[in-house]
Parts: structure tokens; sequence; C-alpha cells
């Protein structure tokens, strides 16, 4: 540790006792502030956000727009870092670090699913899918077996050579999903994935969810929506930057 | 190294689709690039040409040849025979030829032609310039016996002779009754080409002593001097001098020697600050085709923030990014300087038909043409791909 700068000021209770992650513990989050500085405002993005999340959960965080909600998101997704608090991935700290190593452990640990897919439009389904594999540096054999079988599993193993345009909503949503699944993230971090869907095809995507948090991968699912909320298996519930635990009835 | 080939590959790909996608737009953006390798090598070749087609000519007159005027002193006018003999024995100096010019009136078939061009030589300019069609050139004992001989051009034959077979013909020259014993090749250099002969009706070469005589004249005036084989012009040219110092007394003025070589070597001098000022002016079209790119490149940036955050998102590096960028940029650079390459040679294809000199690219021109785009690509293109790779991913993501 170089940055002596970064560190907590001492009589802060949290730096007393260092964190070892649990065995399941993929997330932790302690402390997490998270200041945006407007003109001479300061605005609290998140205030003391505290957080873990264990392998295999699917875990919703709801909470209106404005609340906080998709700066926890960039801070989970290592698009952005914390003001202060300690974030621990995969029981490794995630601290000072510059955005080519941040762009590395997006690549390994993340798997970002986004409300309107973002697809590339001038690409295949299979180049789509692809992409992450190839900033992964996996070799070209290996990475064709794993698309195919990331679209055969998302149900599209006929359309790989379509174009975007040429896929439905549902059918882009699934790419996408293809796609963050493909380099085996630690977390699928999906920040609202049906409110470009309607409910049929959103209910389709829930049930994707479903059957992959079956395999044991660990979903992490931002929305506003209680309802898209309740097929998470854990609830928190996010309101001025401040987390609390949420019951599952009450959505 | 594979990741390279992939981005490579990749930056291929997307920029062929976005040059197909933008037609115009890419079309406009190469346009400075393709005039500019266009002129870089449509110009060089052209200058080329033309000054290897115009030292040709040179070598073909004058090579190994030194031209002596010499018009002398009040006390001693032009050269004697016997001065002639002494240059003859100068070092490096293989033979001695002089030019009497003058101009008279010529009879034949009972008709005048007043403006006959008069040229007197010696046999050694037919030994060293091949100018004889046909017949033959006058010999040593032409000179020693001033006889009357002639040998007529293309002109004469055609005006004078009305195109009829001109050896064994006489004709009067100056009163005199000469025998035509050959005609001259057609003159084809440069220099005659841009002599203006329109009110001759013909010329005619006799022996120098003839021409001496025709002209009133006791003297010669004008010589070329030979080089041997393997003597340098400079070197027997500095001997002439010391000769024709000696016959003139030192006497400012008497006579001026023009060496042909160092004429070339000006040649040469003035094409090549030529070749470099007009590529000078073909860099600068350059410069602006590469303002051109980086124009389009940072539209293309802002155009595709959104690709560009969620490439970062999926985990591109800010290297991988920016190489990315690059490489677009010199693809598009250098489908416009191939483009160039086409035209520059078609430049040069048709200056070379027009100016009537052999069609030849260099491929130096080419490989400086290609170089230079991909260079303007690479300085241009970096810009806005360091922007590219900079941007914010959260930025890039939210941006419309």
């Amino acid at each position: 540790m170089k940055r002596f700068g970064k560190m907590r000021p001492s009589g802060t209770t949290s730096a007393a006792e260092p964190y070892t992650p649990g065995e399941d513990e993929i997330l932790h989050m302690a402390h997490i502030v998270k200041d945006y500085r407007i003109g001479e405002e300061t605005f609290r993005a998140l205030d003391d956000v505290t957080l873990t999340v264990k392998r295999g959960e699917f875990l919703a965080v709801l909470g209106p727009s404005g609340s906080g909600k998709t700066t926890l998101m960039n801070i989970i997704g290592c698009l952005d870092v914390p003001t202060s608090g300690d974030y621990y991935l995969s029981g490794k700290p995630v601290r000072g670090q510059r955005e080519a190593q941040l762009a590395q452990i997006r690549n390994k640990e993340i798997g970002f699913i986004f409300q309107s897919f973002y697809l590339l439009q001038k690409q295949t389904a299979y180049e789509n899918v692809e992409l992450p594999l190839i900033y992964a540096n996996m070799p070209e054999k290996q990475r064709r077996e794993r698309v195919e079988d990331m679209l055969e599993k998302v149900g599209l193993g006929d359309k790989m050579k379509n174009f975007p345009n040429q896929l439905s909503g549902g059918q882009q949503q699934r790419v996408a999903i293809a796609r963050a699944i493909a380099t085996n993230p630690t977390i699928l971090l999906a920040d609202e994935p049906t409110g470009a869907l309607d409910q049929k095809t959103g209910a389709q995507v829930m049930e994707l969810f479903h059957a992959l948090n079956n395999e044991g991968r660990t979903i992490i699912m931002i929305t506003h929506d209680a309802k898209i909320a309740s097929h998470a298996s854990r609830i928190v519930r996010i309101l001025d930057g401040k987390l609390s635990e949420g019951k599952l009835e009450d959505a | 190294m594979r990741k390279l080939i992939y981005t490579v590959r990749q930056s291929l790909r997307i920029s062929v689709q976005n040059i197909i996608t933008n037609k115009m737009r890419s079309f406009l953006t190469m346009l400075g690039i393709i005039i500019g390798v266009a002129a870089v090598i449509g110009l060089i070749t052209l200058v080329q040409n033309a000054t290897s087609s115009i030292l040709g000519q040179f070598s073909e007159l004058g090579a190994g040849t030194l031209s002596v005027s010499a018009p002398g002193t009040a006390m001693k006018q032009g050269l004697t025979d016997a001065d002639l003999k002494t240059l003859m024995a100068v070092p490096g100096v293989k033979g001695v030829s002089p030019q009497v010019s003058g101009s008279t009136a010529a009879v034949y078939d009972f008709k005048v032609y007043d403006n006959v061009s008069v040229t007197g030589r010696n046999e050694l300019y037919f030994a060293y310039n091949d100018v004889v069609e046909s017949g033959r050139a006058l010999n040593a004992s032409d000179m020693s016996g001033n006889i009357n001989v002639c040998l007529i051009d293309q002109d004469f034959r055609t005006n004078i002779l009305k195109g009829t077979e001109a050896v064994g013909k006489t004709v009067r020259l100056n009163g005199a009754e000469y025998l035509i014993v050959g005609v001259q090749k057609q003159d084809n250099s440069l220099f005659s080409a841009y002599s203006d002969r329109s009110n001759l009706d013909g010329s005619v070469i006799i022996p120098y002593k003839n021409a001496l005589t025709m002209s009133w004249n006791k003297n010669v005036t004008s010589l070329d001097i030979y080089v041997e084989d393997g003597a340098s012009n400079a070197d027997v040219e500095e001997n002439l001098r010391e000769t024709l110092d000696k016959i003139y007394n030192n006497t400012e003025g008497a006579y001026q020697i023009f060496n042909l070589d160092s004429l070339m070597d000006t040649m040469n001098t003035v094409s090549s600050m030529l070749s470099t000022m007009l590529g000078g002016i073909a860099g600068i079209a350059l410069v602006v085709g590469g303002i051109g790119i980086m124009n389009m490149m940072l539209v293309s940036v802002s155009e595709r923030t959104k690709e560009i955050g969620l490439r970062k998102a999926l985990g591109a590096e800010p290297a991988r990014i920016q190489t990315q960028f690059l490489l677009e940029a010199v693809i598009l650079s250098i489908i416009g300087g191939l483009i160039g390459v086409l035209f520059g040679c078609l430049i040069a294809l048709i200056g070379a038909r027009l100016m009537d000199t052999p069609f030849a690219v260099s491929p130096s021109a080419i490989a400086l043409g290609l170089g230079f785009s991909a260079a303007v690509g690479i300085i241009f293109g970096w810009a806005p791909a360091r922007r590219a790779s900079r941007l914010n991913p959260i930025d890039a993501l939210r941006a419309e």
C-alpha cells in the first residue's frame, strides 16, 4: 500500500478490524461513501453503505430513481471507485487501481446486463458475445466453443449470425446475458434488465435469471420495480444513498 | 501478439464498415490524403522523367564534349590552324572540331534560295557524331583539298530538291558548285526542337575551310573539343585554359569554355530542388488531409462514445481502445493513400504522354506516398484515439 493519502483517518471504527472474507462471501462493502462535487456543493450519493453478498445469492437492490442505486451499481461493477470505505471483490480489495487494472477486474469478475442491452449494432450476436472473451485474451478455438455454448444456453443457437436489429428485444437481452456470462464472472450485475421489455419477454428473462441462479451463479439486480425485485431471494432497499435490508413480503 | 492481430483485424473490419456506411464523409475525409499522395507521386515522377529525358538529350549531344568560343583579341582574332594543332596536343583531348556558321544563297534548278544555313566542320565532327543518314561523311581528303562537297539536311531535300534523290546532285552555294555527297539525319534533339528554323530553306555542312572563305573569316572562333574516354571534362577544361591563356597572352574575355558536364550537374541540382519543392507543396496537402482525418476521427469518437463505454465495461483496457482508434485512422489514411497512388500514376502517365517522355513510376515515390499517408494517420489519429481511451466508462455508457 503506497497510497497513504487514501488511508482512513484513525479513529474510524472499521479501520481497527481488518476484514477477512468469509468462505462464501464474494462481495463485501464496508462503510462505502460516494460524494459528487457539483460546483461548490457536495452531493452524497452513497452514505455509509455496508453490504455482503454470498456466493449463489440472487440479490435485488430496490430503489426509486435518484436513490443512489446507479452509483452503487457503478461501484460494484468497478466502473467507479468510492470516496471512502472498503470494497472487497472475491476477497481482494478494490482500491487504488488504475483504469487498466479495473478493466481487467471488470472483465474477469463482473458480467454486465444493461436495461437497453448495449449490443454493438454492426456486429453479429456471435461477435457480441465474443467481445469480452477477446478482451480476456482467450484463444480463438476455445473462444468459439464458449460463444456457441453460451448462445445455446440462452436459446439462440440458431441466431448466431444475426445482427441485433434482426432480433426481438427479448432475444437481444438474451444475447446480452450470454455475453455477460461468457467469461464466467463472479457476479452477474443487471441494471433494470427488463426495463425495456414487455411483460411476457420480461418474465422470460427472469426465468433465465432463475435458471442461471440455480446453476450457482451470483446475481445482483438493480431495479425500481418491486415486482421484478420479488424474483430475487434477497432484497435490499436503497433510499437517499442509505441501504437497508428489506423483507421479501414488503415487495 | 494475438491481442494485436485481433485488434488489427477488428479495427480493419470496423473501419471498413464505417467507411462503407459513411461513404460520402469517408470520401471527403480521404480526399485530402488522396490529393496529397497523388500530388507527391505525380509531380515527383513528372520531374524525374522530364529531367532524365533532358539529361539523356544532353549526354547524347555532349557527353565528353567541351564547347569553346574564342572570338580572340583585337590583335589576334579566333584561332589559326597552328592553334588548333596546339589544342589537339593538349592532354586529354581526343579531337578538335571547328564550327564555322553562316548563311548564304543557294541556286538549284535555276531557282535561288536565299536562306540556306552553312556550317563548316572537319572530318572529326563526323567521327564523333552519328549524323549521316545516307551517302558519306566528309573525310580528311575533303579537308586537305578544300573540295567543294556538302551534306544537306532533311529540310534542304524537302524544300530545295523537292524530295528527289540527293547524293550526286550539285548545288551552287555562294557562287561555287558543290557536290552533294550525303544527307544528314533528322535532328530530333531538344535543342533543334526549340530553335526557330521556319524561315530557313535548308542547311548544309561543308569543309570548314571552305566555310571560312565563304564568310570572309581567316580564323576559327567556335569549336568542339572531344575529350578522351576516361578523362574528366573538368581536368581537360583546366588544361585547355592553360593553353588558351598562352595563345591569347592571358587576355580577359578572349575565349569561353562551355562544359556540358557542369551544365548537367546544374540541371540535376535544379531538378532535385524542384522535386523537393513540389514534394513540400504536396506535403502541405497531406497535412491538410491529416487534419481531415483527425476531424473525422474526433466525430467518430464522439458518435461512438457509448460503444467505447461498453467496450470498457466489458474489459477493454485504455491501451486497447487507443490502438483500435489509431488503427482505424491509419487504415483510413492508407486506403486514401492507395487511391492517391493510383491517381498519381495516372497523372504521371498523362504527363508522360503530353511531354512525350517515357512513363516510369519510381517505386520509391510510391513507398514515399504510402509511408507518408500512414504517418499522417498515426500523427493525426493519435489525439482522437487518446481521447477515446481516456473516456470515463460511466459517462461514456450514459452518453446518448
